[in-house]
């Protein structure tokens, strides 16, 4: 394996840590819109609060190190996307101060407006990261010297709304089993129905974008019959299987295992066809970004590796120590609170 | 406005806002450590207070430094696409290091501190808030590495693009990271956001002493305060400050002139300009400075430890290679002065504690609550500065690895093509109004939080 296929790997374990992590807490705050009372949002606030910055961060990470990896991919990418990144700034934004200052003021109004400002937050990136996904599996125009031909209208079309749609719905289901893994009595029950729920929306949706890719960029299939494909396939398959059976079941973290494998599956299957390209350029393959022509030197990709191998597992450990302080239901008292 | 002053002063905005915060999460960090460990160690109640007053002021700041954040991250790939594929192969790299070494630390240990307190052993407690510090003040290292290199860049070449163009090249890691600049900065940044800390602490205890002098917790905090305080405040100006200077001049000497006011060639040594009024205009020789008060020689002498070191003034520059006089010049001496003021008033301040009487000074109080957004203006003060002073270049021109000269990436040419002015324009007004009111709702929250630390602690 050359340097640029291991950081082709490292940024798709990046992005697929970020959507299993912060894809919960999205999802979280996005059903926090739906609260039946304040009380039961308090709960939503407080079940993602001690985790959800820690979550960010690998966004933030897999930002920098695309820009570090494949700084033509961040260049293109981001100036192209770029009232689009814009919104998304914004809503990010406004979804962290508002964890912060939702409870800082007792008035009802206050708590109100920040409450709404976490879940339109939320709920805006959840399906934004989508369309930029779909955009990016779809094809943007790219001209010679990665020169950006596109237009923000452009970004609107109807695959990658499709696509923005599913990560919507994925990303809720995720967030409603995290959410349930927290939660007692009502509130926990009611997660189970709106996982069932939302489970039924994601499939249809995948199953349509599924089609619609075939038309779309028929080369995300190339690879399905060969081992590594199948194999994926077949783990994407049985993950999906397994959220609604664990969920029947009772068994809440079973079934967020399954939705995490779910997630990690589906970036893995998109990746491995995908492989070598990065971004598909619409004016011709030739002037798509793969991960050689987009790619920083040698030694950089290597100082990278050193980086990302000393400094990962630390980071791992000390995430999942974090977890374990948190771990068990989330009960009103905790979290932040008015003073 | 065109589309390149519009991304260069969304930039301005965006950074300038974000620069509020990371200073004082980083000085408060480093004081709600020192208060827990305290609050710790002596089983001391009033600390134990002091601390958990202090962490609700570094929350709220750290969630709005996250915040504004994510838009630096994004910002140089939207806005400065040019200048990312020119610095990618070097930037990225501090850049991604900051987020495996310093942010998933600083949060997940926030995380932990804030709400840990009850499911923590006391020393795990601390000790997260111990690495809050530590991954705070580690991210202000590679931040501060990724703009170093801007200036003083090192440990590079250049190469010719296959699709046209050019991008600068690692050679090595170790000289791109510490490039010239990357130390004196380094220090003279923590210790500034050490000493924007440390007069928060001093200033909002002062208050609360000003209001009730029997207050145990703000007692212990002000003096806490005041002894931080001038230990950094004295440091930030000696040594650190005045090596930050002495590499400017060794390494950017265009810089230097125009920071220092020194506009005209001196037969011989350089002047230190103590006060002058500088002007652009007018018969020559202009630019020049009117009323200046100067002291012959000692400029020579700061710079290069020589009373008769010729110092290279803007006219050895072509005009072309110049950053912009008046800005640099006004905002590198009023942060002098302002640096000269922490030093002062922290003096004062030790000086009175010492003899027992601060709580009684209510003067001496007064200047320290009025002191408190002080050093927060002296950041922006030294970051525009620093930023303005590299100007015309966003990479300044240097040597390249096998010692060939670097001509530098001019500001003019960095920035996006694909980005029309409209699109700017928009994004710079909607960043605008969100970072306006933030700054109202933070300053708001702070206030409150203060005020309400005063009340008896609830049973």
């Amino acid at each position: 394996m050359d340097l640029n296929t291991i950081w082709f790997v490292l940024i798709g374990v990046l992005i697929a840590g970020y959507a299993v992590l912060d894809g919960f807490d999205l999802g979280v705050g996005a059903l926090s819109l739906f609260a039946r009372s304040p009380e039961e949002r308090d709960l939503h606030v407080a079940a993602v609060a001690p985790v959800w910055d820690g979550n960010e961060v690998w966004l933030l990470t897999g930002g920098g190190a695309l820009f570090a990896a494949f700084p033509a991919v961040y260049a293109t990418v981001f100036s192209g996307f770029y009232l689009a990144l814009m919104l998304l700034l914004v809503a990010l934004i406004a979804r962290a101060v508002a964890l912060e200052f939702r409870g800082q003021v007792a008035a009802p109004g206050w708590k109100g407006f920040w409450g709404a400002a976490f879940g339109v937050g939320s709920l805006l990136p959840a399906i934004l990261f989508g369309v930029a996904v779909g955009n990016v599996l779809r094809g943007v125009p790219i001209a010679e010297g990665f020169a950006w031909q596109g237009s923000f209208l452009g970004l609107l079309n109807p695959y990658a709304i499709l696509v923005g749609l599913v990560t919507g719905a994925l990303f809720v289901m995720h967030g409603a089993l995290y959410l349930r893994t927290k939660s007692e009595g009502a509130l926990e029950e009611r997660m189970r129905g709106v996982a069932l729920r939302t489970f039924v929306a994601f499939v249809v949706l995948y199953a349509l974008g599924t089609v619609a890719t075939g038309f779309v960029s028929p080369f995300l299939f190339a690879r399905v019959t060969e081992p590594l494909g199948l194999l994926l396939t077949l783990l994407l398959l049985a993950s999906a299987v397994g959220v609604p059976v664990f969920t029947r079941a009772g068994k809440a973290r079973l079934a967020f295992t399954a939705s995490s494998v779910l997630i990690v599956a589906m970036i893995l299957v998109v990746a491995v066809n995908a492989y070598p390209v990065l971004v598909v350029s619409s004016l011709g393959p030739d002037k798509s970004l793969t991960i050689y022509n987009a790619a920083s030197s040698p030694r950089t990709l290597l100082t990278m590796l050193v980086i990302a191998l000393v400094g990962m597992p630390i980071v791992l450990v000390y995430t999942v120590l974090g977890y374990r302080v948190f771990r068990g239901k989330t009960r009103a008292g905790q979290g932040y609170q008015a003073v | 406005m065109d589309a390149l002053a519009l991304a260069r002063l969304q930039f301005a905005v965006t950074v300038g806002f974000h620069f509020i915060f990371p200073p004082i999460s980083i000085g408060l960090a480093w004081m709600v450590v020192v208060a827990e460990y305290l609050g710790w160690k002596k089983a001391d109640a009033d600390y134990v207070r002091l601390g958990k007053f202090l962490g609700k002021l570094l929350a709220i700041t750290f969630a709005v430094g996250v915040a504004t954040g994510i838009v630096m991250e994004f910002q140089f790939g939207t806005n400065w696409s040019r200048y990312s594929t020119f610095v990618g192969d070097i930037f990225g790299a501090p850049l991604a290091a900051e987020g495996v070494f310093a942010f998933f630390l600083e949060s997940t240990f926030m995380g932990l501190y804030l709400f840990g307190r009850e499911r923590l052993s006391k020393g795990m407690h601390w000790f997260s808030a111990l690495m809050v510090g530590v991954g705070s003040t580690l991210s202000a290292f590679w931040i501060i590495v990724a703009n170093s290199w801007q200036q003083t860049p090192a440990g590079f070449h250049v190469v010719d693009l296959p699709g046209g163009g050019q991008r600068a090249e690692l050679t090595s890691f170790a000289a791109a990271v510490f490039n010239p600049s990357t130390l004196p900065r380094y220090f003279h940044v923590v210790t500034a956001a050490l000493v924007t800390g440390a007069f928060i602490v001093a200033g909002v205890c002062a208050w609360h002493v000003r209001r009730d002098d029997k207050l145990a917790f703000a007692r212990k905090g002000l003096k806490l305060g005041v002894a931080w305080g001038l230990a950094f405040a004295i440091l930030e100006v000696m040594p650190f400050g005045h090596l930050h200077a002495q590499q400017v001049a060794r390494t950017q000497p265009a810089k230097f002139a125009a920071i220092e006011g020194l506009y005209a060639s001196a037969p011989g040594n350089a002047p230190l300009l103590l006060f002058g009024v500088p002007f652009m205009k007018g018969p020559p020789p202009s630019p020049g400075m009117a009323a200046p008060l100067e002291i012959p020689g000692l400029l020579s002498w700061m710079a290069f430890g020589d009373f008769n070191a010729p110092v290279k003034s803007l006219q050895d520059f072509p005009e072309d290679e110049r950053p912009p006089l008046w800005l640099t010049f006004v905002s590198f001496h009023n942060m002098v002065l302002l640096g000269v003021w922490f030093v002062a008033i922290m003096a004062l301040a030790a000086w009175r504690l010492y003899g027992g009487r601060l709580h009684e000074s209510r003067g001496v109080l007064k200047a320290l609550v009025i002191s408190i957004p002080l050093p927060v203006l002296a950041c922006q003060l030294g970051w525009v500065a620093a930023e303005v002073g590299r100007q015309p270049f966003i990479v300044y021109p240097g040597l390249q690895a096998d010692g060939s000269p670097f001509q530098g990436l001019r500001t003019a040419v960095a920035h996006s093509p694909s980005v029309g002015a409209g699109e700017i324009a928009f994004s710079l007004l909607l960043f605008g109004a969100v970072y306006l009111a933030l700054f109202v709702l933070w300053l708001f929250l702070m206030v409150r939080k203060t005020r309400l630390a005063g009340e008896p602690a609830p049973a």
